[in-house]
């Protein structure tokens, strides 16, 4: 088969799968689980031959037209560069990771049919993003990940949470999508084509008349999608999902198309000066406040979450000085840890039956209980801190050494300002990250007090998952560091010395920090006891995750805080842990300025319906009514009063035509 | 025509418009009486009068073929008919009140605005025509059947049609449809066989009275074959 | 002698019959007033008959033919008129005009019970009758 029929198949498989596991869920449950493996598992093995194949060298680049639309063609269109294939070969890796991970984890779920289904329409939906030569076809992909998020963040739709956290996850993105796609069109229209070979040699030829508009509508719809400042705050709620949701959602999907995006259509955002720092700006502002944000949360899943948007700010941050190279490849080595990162919390939380990381500061021995989990978690953590040798260290290196690159002015892709802003901000959240992953090892693994319920044995199937995503998270960036610039711009991704230095060190002493400050702290854990525990020895482990989400709030005031005193990070944070909890106040603050009047507006124009315009069309209606009740009076069913009236009428018209005809 | 004009003013009649004026004031006395009076019967007899009136007047306008038909089956049959009608539905020997409907005041405007607008256009139209009535009856047996019976044969024969469809339509409907109840077999495809009847859906609200209307309707039926009987001799 | 004569007489005919017709309860009434309107129309054509036999050379004396028509029409219409009446009078126990109103708009709440009442007074009128007549 070509390496063509091949990247068509890729996304098909997994939209296939989807389409059986719908129609057959009810009647035949037992094909879910192989129509729920077998089509993502095919498809990663297509895309390593796809990426193989296509080897970095030859652009595949294949276009079909199915039908005229009009002044601006939209053709069925592949673009498969080094980009595509390897961001392609990642997702179907982490979707068949997560497929095999829910088979355990909803094991007894009654709408496991549905979920498995939805989570490959998912993934080929995202798959189609990733070939996808043609913007509107792009498009497609882009808002079918959009509607699945808004159905698998609300799975456990009987809670108040995943339900307003679903609905929110939708609104948000769809928010940025509405200038997302005025700016694919102002695009088109510039460019004048659809097709992303075609833009780019426009944008080479200078053929852009409004670069600086268009780069700044597409921003938006960026910041929805991978949930940067001011956009991200579905992201943290979104964590009322499934877990092997948010690790589909965080590691692959949905928050890396918008960074892919942006690397795809890269000489779009460097045509335009302004776009490139307010990239870089949003990438700064989303990093700091993310990790300031992770570090006070106390739901475990919360804690990654924030910490995704941190690292997607480093991969716009990357974009930002125009280093897609960089970009991309953290995104790769990101995808693989930020996986295990959130199945290995899955694992946690059902053993511990909490996810809230107080109550786990107070259990003895998680650790031992699942093994697994936290040798798995313990290097996922450590590459999420950059530690060197582990594989963040090398693409957060690479990102840090190209911000470093174009602040001394190496570079006419990006403006200087940009680079300082981003290399800046990106060592003072290797200091956070570092903080914040150091707490949440401490707090789930090293707690002291009673022993944590037992939940048995893990299923095979999902510590199995865990290992399998180890492997690349451990070594994916000292084995690939030196490869992937065949795969992508040429650019080199060495690490550079002197960020190297500075970063570890930074992270080194954000870990430190952290762990004096939980020395001082743990003394206090034991004398305030706190937490609640789901405990569910036979439940399968959606069903503990559902039920400690659902008792989080009523146990500790709220989704994201816990008055936990032995928590480091109060201790560090300071009077700003309180800011932090809740995200600085952004929910708050878009309920005052948006929601609110949007309510008030609504309620406004609800009563100039009901009152207002109703009265009017009452009135129009009443007038009818009475002259009906009138004319109805007259019809009484008395024939003689029939014809009287019938009889006037006669004579009258006669004499009138008498009148008329004899000129009177 | 023209010149007779001048010759003959109103305030010089001749006899005969003396007598056409006498006997019209008779008869529309007579048929003013006919529909104001409270008493039933008297308002059929009033009503003889109105039409011999009539009558009297076709003679004095030389018609006398029609005037003799006019007494042969209005008088004759026409009023008989009515009387019976009265007869049948227990019309009250006496004044009845409530012979007229609260209707009264809109017909009176109505018939006055309608009397006064043809009264006007009639008279606004043929105040100086004169009919000459010397000369050979215009409307002698004669001359009525031979136009009858030359130029008017065809409608003629259709209107025989017209009276014996009136005929089998008094029947039909003066007749009670047959109760089901009584003997189904025979009496229900005789029941198809005629059409059906206008009576047949009030039958059944007041079935449990079946007997005794079957025996009023028999009454009924007769009392239809003589009206029909009557009136065709009155049309012969 | 003028036409004037008998046309004013035939147009007063008429209105008299049409007050009867608009203004009498009974129906019997109405079609006794309906006969005054038809000879009233009788009277003109017969009139204007004589009159045109005079005035034109060749006629067909369609006005007296018609008026042959009219009696006899008139005489059809008078059997089937009573005939309905009856039929109405024996089921309805009235031949009152204004009584039969099943066409009104239904603004009268009881115009069923309405109904029903005079379905028995139907009845018991024909028991009456049937009394009466075997008297």
């Amino acid at each position: 088969m070509t390496t063509t029929t091949l990247a068509v198949l890729v996304p098909l498989l997994p939209f296939l799968g989807a389409a059986a596991g719908l129609l057959l869920g009810r009647t035949a449950p037992g094909f879910a689980r192989p129509l729920a493996v077998l089509p993502p598992l095919v498809a990663l093995a297509l895309a390593a031959v796809v990426a193989v194949r296509q080897g970095g060298d030859q652009t595949v680049n294949a276009a079909t037209e199915l039908t005229p639309t009009g002044s601006v063609p939209i053709e069925l269109a592949l673009y498969i560069d080094g980009f595509a294939a390897l961001v392609a070969v990642l997702v179907a890796f982490v979707a068949t990771c997560v497929q095999i991970y829910s088979t355990g984890y909803l094991r007894d779920d009654p709408r496991y049919p549905s979920y498995a289904a939805l989570v490959s329409l998912f993934t080929s939906a995202m798959l189609l993003v990733v070939y996808s030569g043609d913007l509107i076809v792009l498009l497609v992909g882009w808002e079918i990940m959009g509607i699945c998020s808004y159905f698998l963040v609300g799975h456990y739709w009987e809670t108040p949470e995943a339900r307003a956290a679903s609905l929110k996850a939708f609104l948000v993105t769809k928010l940025g999508d509405v200038p997302f796609l005025i700016g694919l069109f102002a695009l088109a229209t510039d460019a004048g084509s659809f097709r992303i070979t075609k833009v780019l040699d426009a944008v080479a030829h200078g053929g852009l008349d409004h670069p600086t508009l268009i780069a700044l509508l597409l921003l938006a719809g960026v910041a929805g999608k991978s949930a940067q400042f001011p956009l991200h705050t579905w992201l943290p709620d979104a964590m009322a999902g499934p877990t092997p949701v948010s690790a589909l959602i965080h590691a692959a999907t949905m928050v890396a198309a918008g960074v892919y995006f942006i690397a795809r259509l890269l000489p779009v955002f460097e045509a335009s000066q302004a776009a490139m720092v307010v990239l870089a700006v949003m990438a700064a502002v989303t990093m700091i406040g993310s990790g300031l944000a992770a570090l006070a949360q106390d739901d475990i899943k919360r804690v990654l979450a924030y910490s995704t948007i941190g690292q997607l700010g480093y991969m716009t941050g990357a974009l930002a000085v125009g280093d897609r190279g960089a970009a991309v490849f953290h995104l790769l080595s990101h995808g693989a840890f930020k996986a295990l990162l959130f199945l290995a919390a899955g694992v946690i939380i059902h053993a511990a039956g909490t996810n809230s990381l107080a109550a786990m500061s107070r259990m003895k021995d998680l650790s031992a209980r699942v093994p697994d989990a936290y040798w798995t978690m313990t290097v996922a953590l450590l590459a999420l801190a950059a530690i060197p040798p582990f594989s963040g260290f090398f693409s957060k290196e690479s990102v840090l050494g190209a911000a470093e690159h174009v602040a001394t002015g190496h570079t006419e892709h990006a403006p200087g300002a940009a680079g300082w802003i981003t290399l800046v901000a990106g060592l003072l959240t290797a200091l956070l990250t570092a903080a914040y992953a150091t707490r949440l090892w401490l707090l789930a693994f090293r707690g002291r007090g009673t022993e944590a319920p037992d939940h048995g044995r893990q299923p095979l199937t999902m510590t199995v998952v865990l290992w399998v995503l180890a492997a690349p998270s451990l070594a994916l960036g000292a084995f690939s560091y030196r490869v992937l610039p065949d795969w992508f711009d040429g650019r080199d991704l060495t690490p550079t010395l002197t960020t190297s230095v500075v970063g570890t060190g930074v992270a080194l002493i954000g870990g430190l920090v952290t762990y004096a400050a939980w020395r001082h702290t743990s003394a206090v854990t034991a004398r305030v006891p706190l937490g609640a525990v789901a405990a569910h020895p036979e439940g399968d482990a959606g069903l503990v995750e559902a039920e400690a989400i659902a008792t989080h709030e009523p146990a500790y005031g709220d989704v994201a805080y816990a008055p936990d005193p032995a928590d480091p990070g109060r201790l560090l944070l300071g009077p700003l842990h309180r800011h932090a909890a809740v995200g600085f106040h952004l929910d708050a603050l878009y309920t005052a300025l948006f929601v609110r009047p949007v309510q008030a507006g609504a309620t406004l124009v609800r009563f100039l319906d009901r009152e207002v315009v109703e009265t009017y069309v009452r009135g129009a209606g009443t007038l009818p009514r009475w002259l009906g009740t009138a004319v109805r009076r007259a019809q009484t069913g008395n024939l003689q009063t029939y014809v009287s009236a019938l009889l006037a009428g006669t004579v009258v018209l006669a004499v009138a035509v008498v009148l008329v005809a004899t000129g009177a | 025509m023209t010149l007779a004009q001048a010759a003959h003013g109103f305030l010089s009649p001749t006899g005969v418009e003396i007598a056409f004026l006498l006997v019209g004031l008779v008869t529309f006395g007579a048929a003013i009486i006919t529909v104001t009076t409270k008493q039933l019967v008297h308002a059929a007899l009033w009503l003889v009068v109105a039409l011999g009136g009539l009558a009297v007047e076709y003679l004095l306008l030389t018609a006398e073929f029609i005037a003799w038909v006019q007494v042969l089956i209005y008088v004759g049959s026409v009023v008989v008919l009515l009387l019976f009608g009265l007869m049948l539905t227990r019309a009250p020997i006496g004044r009845s009140p409530d012979a007229d409907s609260g209707n009264r005041w809109a017909a009176l405007v109505v018939a006055l605005a309608a009397a006064a607008a043809l009264v006007w256009v009639v008279v606004d139209a043929f105040r100086t025509t004169w009919i000459d009535l010397d000369g050979p009856a215009a409307g002698s047996t004669e001359a009525t059947g031979a136009s009858l019976f030359q130029n008017w044969v065809l409608p003629f024969e259709a209107l025989s049609v017209l009276l014996l469809a009136a005929l089998v339509g008094a029947i039909v409907l003066s007749r009670k449809a047959k109760a089901e109840s009584s003997s189904p077999p025979v009496n229900s495809r005789a029941s198809t066989g005629s059409s059906p009847s206008v009576p047949d859906s009030r039958n059944h609200t007041i079935g449990r009275n079946g007997p005794v209307a079957g025996t009023e309707s028999a009454k009924g039926t007769k009392s239809a074959r003589e009206t029909d009987s009557t009136e065709q001799e009155g049309a012969r | 002698m003028h036409l004037a004569y008998p046309a004013v007489l035939s147009a007063l005919l008429f209105c008299t019959g049409l007050y009867g017709v608009l203004a009498r309860r009974n129906a019997i009434l109405v079609l006794m007033s309906v006969e005054l309107m038809l000879n009233a129309v009788n009277l003109n054509l017969v009139a204007f008959d004589v009159w045109l036999s005079r005035a034109a050379e060749e006629t067909l004396h369609s006005g007296q033919a018609l008026t042959l028509f009219t009696i006899a029409i008139a005489a059809a219409e008078i059997g089937i008129g009573l005939a309905i009446v009856l039929a109405v009078h024996r089921n309805r126990g009235t031949a009152d005009i204004d009584k039969l109103r099943d066409t009104a708009e239904g603004h009268d709440p009881d115009t069923s019970d309405d109904d029903a009442r005079t379905a028995e007074q139907a009845a018991e009128s024909g028991r009456t009758g049937k009394a009466e007549a075997t008297a």
